[in-house]
C-alpha cells in the first residue's frame, strides 16, 4: 500500500558542518487520522531519523515554537493538518529570513533584538496606585488583537522587505510597539516614536500584507504599522502648527 | 569556571518573577530549555485567583474564604500556613502584574474583571479572556527586558551540584553552542514546571516532563506527595488540549450520549462548577458506565457552550474557539465540544517549605516543579498561575535573605565531578544498545495511563509498578543516533527519560501504599478519606547508601481549619 504513504521532503542543515549544503531528505510514513505536520515530524524523529532538529512545545498553537514551512504555506507546524495540504508529497522547510541552525531550527536572534529595540513592556511615570490602574473595556478592547501575538516569527518569515532589508524591525516588534501605545496606562514620551520614524522602523514596510496572511493568530502587524505612521505625521503636523503659531 | 551569584533554571512565570526579584542586586542567570516566551506557563487558560472583591457578586470575598477554600479543595493535605501565605500575596501579586502592564480583562467601571471558577465560594478568579497565562507571561518576560535580566534560552540542565548538604551550581547542555557547561552559583533555583508528560494522554506542552524534579532527587532532594496527579475534566478529544474551566465558569454544561446533564446525579449542588477531581470522576464514571459517545479517537462526553451565544464566546472564549476550529474542526459556537479528561496538573513536586527552600542549602524550587504544598491532593482551578507567581516571588526574597546572611563557597570540583557524570551519560547513551528512547518512552507514558490513572487499585498498581521497573531496566539500552551535542533533541530526550522514569516510580509507589482516596488520588479499594493514617505528606527520597527510592511521611501543617467532610 506504498500509495498511501506520505512523502516528507524536509530541509536537513546544519550550521556546524557548513561544508555541507542544505539538501532535501525524503521520509515515507503512514497517515494517522488527526495528524498534523508537527506530530508527523516527531514520528519522523522518533523511529526514522534521531538527529532531526525541529522545535516543539505546547503542540496547541501558543507557545509559538513551531512555525516553519510547509509546501510553501508559513505557518505552526501543531496546527497544519497533513490532510488540509491536499498533496502526499510534503515540503517542509525552515522560517525564512533567518540563518539556519539546524534542519527547521533557525536563529530568532534578530527577531528578539528587534522585539527588544522597541522598549516592549508598559512605561510609567505616575506612580502607581494601591490598587490596579483603571481602564475601560473598550480601552482594553482596543489593545486585543496586538496582545494576541505569541512572538512566533511567522510575519517575520514572510515579510518581503526583511527578504531585502534585514536592518528593517519587522511586523512582530512593531505591532508589539503598537499594542503599548495603545494601552491607555502607558506613559512612555511621545519621543520615542521618533526611534521608529525611518525606513528601518516604520516607513520600512511595504504594505503587502504578507505578515497578515502568515499570523496564525489573526493578529494585523499592518494596522499597527500604518497606526503609528498616522501618528507620526499627526506630532509632525502640530509641531509645525505650533512652531508657526509662535512665529504670528 | 562560568560563575553566576544566582542560576534560575526554567523561564516560565515563576522562574521570571524570581529572576525580577534580584536582578537588581545580584548576578543572576536565567537558564530555560526552551525561550522563555515558549513556557508552558503560556498555556494557561482560565484565570488566576485574588480575593479582590471586585466583581459585584463577590463584595464579601477575603482572602482568609480564598485559604479556606483552597484548604478544603487540597482535601486538607495542604500546609495551611503556606496557603494563608499565598491567598494574602495574592492580592498584592495580581496588582503588581496589572502595574506592569498585564492586560486583564476589564468590569464596566474599569476594574480587573473576576469569573467564577470550581469550588471557590466567590467570584475570584482574575482573568483576560481565556488566555491569561499568555499575557502573565509575557508581561513578566517584559518586565524581564526592560530590567535587563541575563536569559539564556535553550540551555538544558543535566544536573545539580550537591556535595556536603548545599548547592553549588549546575551542568548544562547549551544546544545552541553545542557545549556542556559547568555552571558555579551560590544559589541555585528550579523552577522547571510539573510532570504531566509521563502521562500518555496529557494537556501538557511537551517539555513539561518532570526532568527537573528528577534531576534534583538523583542530587538527594527527596520528592514529595507525587502519587497526586490532577486529571483535568475537559479536554479536547484527540490531542488533549485544555478546553478551559472558564467554560464551565461561564455557564457551560456537560452532556452524555442520552442527553443528560449528567452532574445532577453526582453533585447537584455545584453541578459542572465542582472541584476537577469530581468532575473528572463523573465523566470517567459516565464512559465507563457506557453512556459516552465513541468515535475513531475515543469515548467522550458534550461540553455544551452554545447556550451562552456567539457574543459571550467572542469575548470571553476566544481561545477555546479557535482551538476547537483548529484541532478538531468544529465551531462551539454551533456545536458541542467533544471532551475527555486526562493528566493535567502535578500536585507533587520537589519538597520545599513556604520559604521554597529545600534540605539542600542553597537550593530552591518553585512553581508547578515544587510541592510547597499548597494544593495538596487537589488544586483549585486559578490557583497555579497564582502559586507560580507567589512562589517566584518568595523565592526571590529567600535567596536574597540567604546571600545577605551567610557566606555560600560554592566548589567548582563540585560542579565538574557532574559534568563528567554527564559526558559518561552521554557516552553511554551514544556507544550501545538496543532501545529506541522514543519507544521506551512511549511504553512508560502508556503504563502510567493504564494503572495510575483517575480511578486506582492495588491490583493496578502492583502492575504499573512492575512496569515502570521494567522500563527503569530498559533505560540501560537506550542508545541514540548521534552524540553531538548542538541542536540534539533525541540525546536530550534520552537524557531527561532517566529523570521522568524515576519520577513515574515514585508516583506509582506513592499510589499504591497510600490506601485511602483524597483529592485527586482515587482508590477503588480505598474508597474514604482516612485522615487517622494517611494526613501526611509522601516524601519519595533517594537512599545514599543503596540509591533505591525510599518513603517517608510528614504530617501537614494545621493552622486554623480541622480537617472536615469535603463535600459540594
Amino acid at each position: 500500500m506504498k500509495n498511501d504513504l506520505y512523502t516528507f521532503k524536509v530541509l536537513r542543515y546544519d550550521a556546524r558542518e557548513q561544508e555541507r549544503k542544505p539538501y532535501f531528505a525524503s521520509y515515507r510514513i503512514r497517515p494517522l487520522p488527526g495528524m498534523t505536520v508537527l506530530t508527523a515530524l516527531m514520528r519522523i524523529r522518533d523511529e526514522l531519523d534521531g538527529t532531526l532538529a525541529f522545535r516543539s512545545s505546547c503542540r496547541a498553537a501558543t507557545c509559538g515554537s513551531c512555525a516553519m514551512v510547509m509546501n510553501g504555506k508559513l505557518d505552526l507546524a501543531c496546527r497544519t493538518q497533513v490532510a488540509s495540504l491536499g498533496s502526499r508529497t510534503i515540503t517542509v522547510e525552515p522560517l525564512p529570513n533567518l540563518e539556519i541552525l539546524k534542519d527547521l531550527v533557525v536563529d530568532l536572534t534578530p527577531f528578539w533584538t528587534m522585539y527588544e529595540r522597541v522598549k516592549p513592556y508598559l512605561v510609567r511615570r505616575s506612580p502607581d496606585p494601591e490598587k490596579e490602574i483603571l481602564q475601560s473595556e473598550d480601552e482594553r478592547k482596543r489593545i486585543d488583537q496586538y496582545v494576541n501575538c505569541i512572538l512566533c516569527a511567522c510575519c517575520y518569515g514572510a515579510c518581503e522587505v526583511l527578504r531585502r532589508e534585514p536592518d528593517y524591525m519587522g511586523p512582530a516588534a512593531l505591532a508589539k510597539l503598537q499594542r503599548f501605545v495603545l494601552d491607555s496606562r502607558d506613559e512612555r514620551a511621545e519621543a520615542f516614536l521618533e526611534s521608529v520614524n525611518d525606513s528601518r522602523g516604520v516607513w520600512g514596510c511595504d504594505t503587502l500584507l504578507r505578515c497578515i496572511d502568515a499570523c496564525p493568530k489573526d493578529v494585523r502587524p499592518t494596522d499597527g504599522i500604518e497606526a503609528l505612521r498616522r501618528r507620526l505625521v499627526k506630532d509632525k503636523l502640530k509641531r509645525i502648527f505650533r512652531m508657526n503659531g509662535r512665529e504670528d | 569556571m562560568v560563575y553566576h551569584d544566582v542560576i534560575i533554571v526554567g523561564g516560565g512565570l515563576a522562574g521570571l518573577r524570581a529572576a525580577v526579584g534580584l536582578c537588581d542586586t545580584y548576578d543572576v542567570a536565567l537558564l530555560s530549555k526552551v525561550h522563555p516566551i515558549r513556557s508552558h506557563s503560556i498555556a494557561a487558560q482560565g484565570g488566576i485567583n485574588a480575593a479582590l472583591g471586585n466583581n459585584p457578586e463577590g463584595k464579601d470575598d477575603t482572602w482568609e474564604k480564598h485559604t479556606f477554600d483552597t484548604i478544603k479543595g487540597s482535601d486538607y493535605l495542604a500546609d495551611q500556613d503556606a496557603v494563608e501565605l499565598m491567598c494574602k500575596e495574592a492580592i498584592n501579586v495580581v496588582y503588581e502584574m496589572e502595574h506592569w502592564g498585564c492586560p486583564f480583562s476589564r468590569f464596566p467601571e474599569g476594574t480587573i474583571a473576576q469569573r467564577p471558577f470550581g469550588g471557590a465560594g466567590f467570584p475570584r478568579t482574575c482573568f483576560s479572556a481565556d488566555l491569561t497565562g499568555h499575557v502573565l507571561l509575557n508581561t513578566l518576560y517584559e518586565r524581564a527586558v526592560a530590567k535587563g535580566v541575563h536569559i539564556y534560552p535553550e540551555q538544558v540542565v543535566t544536573a545539580l551540584a550537591v556535595e556536603g548538604g548545599a548547592c553549588h551550581g549546575v551542568v548544562a547542555i547549551d544546544q545552541v553552542r553545542g557545549d556542556i557547561v559547568p555552571i558555579l552559583a551560590k544559589a541555585t533555583l528550579f523552577a522547571t514546571g510539573g510532570y504531566g508528560r509521563i502521562y500518555y494522554h496529557s494537556t501538557n506542552a511537551l517539555i513539561n516532563n518532570g526532568s527537573g524534579i528528577g534531576t534534583a532527587y538523583a542530587a538527594g532532594v527527596p520528592m514529595k506527595d507525587m502519587e497526586f496527579v490532577q486529571f483535568h475534566p475537559t479536554t479536547l478529544l484527540g490531542t488533549n488540549i485544555l478546553i478551559s474551566e472558564a467554560c464551565r465558569g461561564e455557564g457551560g454544561c456537560l452532556f452524555n450520549n442520552k442527553g443528560e446533564r449528567f452532574m445532577e446525579r453526582y453533585v447537584p449542588k455545584a453541578m459542572e462548577l465542582a472541584p476537577r477531581d469530581i468532575v473528572s470522576r463523573s465523566i470517567q464514571t459516565e464512559i465507563e458506565s457506557g453512556r459516552a459517545f465513541e468515535n475513531e479517537l475515543g469515548r467522550y462526553v458534550h461540553l455544551d457552550l452554545r447556550h451562552l451565544g456567539e457574543k459571550q464566546i467572542l469575548e470571553r472564549l476566544p481561545g477555546i474557539r479557535r482551538i476547537c476550529i483548529d484541532f478538531a474542526g468544529i465551531d462551539p459556537v454551533h456545536e458541542p465540544i467533544p471532551v475527555m479528561p486526562c493528566q493535567h496538573y502535578s500536585m507533587g513536586g520537589i519538597d520545599t517549605n513556604l520559604r521554597g527552600e529545600t534540605v539542600v542549602e542553597g537550593f530552591y524550587a518553585a512553581g508547578e516543579c515544587a510541592c510547597v504544598s499548597v494544593h495538596g491532593a487537589n488544586r483549585l482551578g486559578g490557583n497555579s498561575l497564582l502559586d507560580t507567581i507567589v512562589f517566584g516571588k518568595v523565592c526571590s526574597g529567600s535567596i536574597d535573605r540567604f546571600l545577605r546572611e551567610s557566606r555560600p563557597t560554592p566548589s567548582e570540583k563540585a560542579v565538574e565531578r557532574r559534568k563528567e557524570e554527564t559526558e559518561r551519560k552521554i557516552r553511554r547513551l551514544s556507544a550501545e544498545g538496543s532501545e529506541r528512547p522514543a519507544q521506551v518512552l512511549e511504553d512508560l507514558r502508556k503504563t502510567m495511563d493504564a494503572y495510575v490513572g483517575i480511578f486506582r487499585t492495588r491490583g493496578e498498581l502492583e502492575e504499573g509498578l512492575r512496569r515502570v521497573l521494567e522500563i527503569r531496566e530498559r533505560y540501560s539500552r537506550v542508545r541514540v543516533s548521534s552524540p553531538a551535542i548542538h541542536m540534539n533533541y533525541e540525546l536530550i530526550n534520552a537524557l531527561e527519560l532517566e529523570s521522568m522514569i524515576d519520577v513515574a516510580h515514585a508516583t506509582t509507589l506513592g499510589a499504591l501504599l497510600r490506601e485511602e482516596s483524597r483529592g485527586a488520588h482515587f482508590r477503588r479499594d480505598f474508597t474514604q478519606r482516612n485522615d487517622r493514617d494517611w494526613l501526611r505528606h509522601t516524601l519519595a527520597a533517594r537512599d545514599s547508601a543503596t540509591g533505591e527510592l525510599s518513603i517517608s511521611y510528614r504530617k501537614p501543617t494545621i493552622t486554623r481549619y480541622q480537617p472536615m467532610e469535603r463535600t459540594y
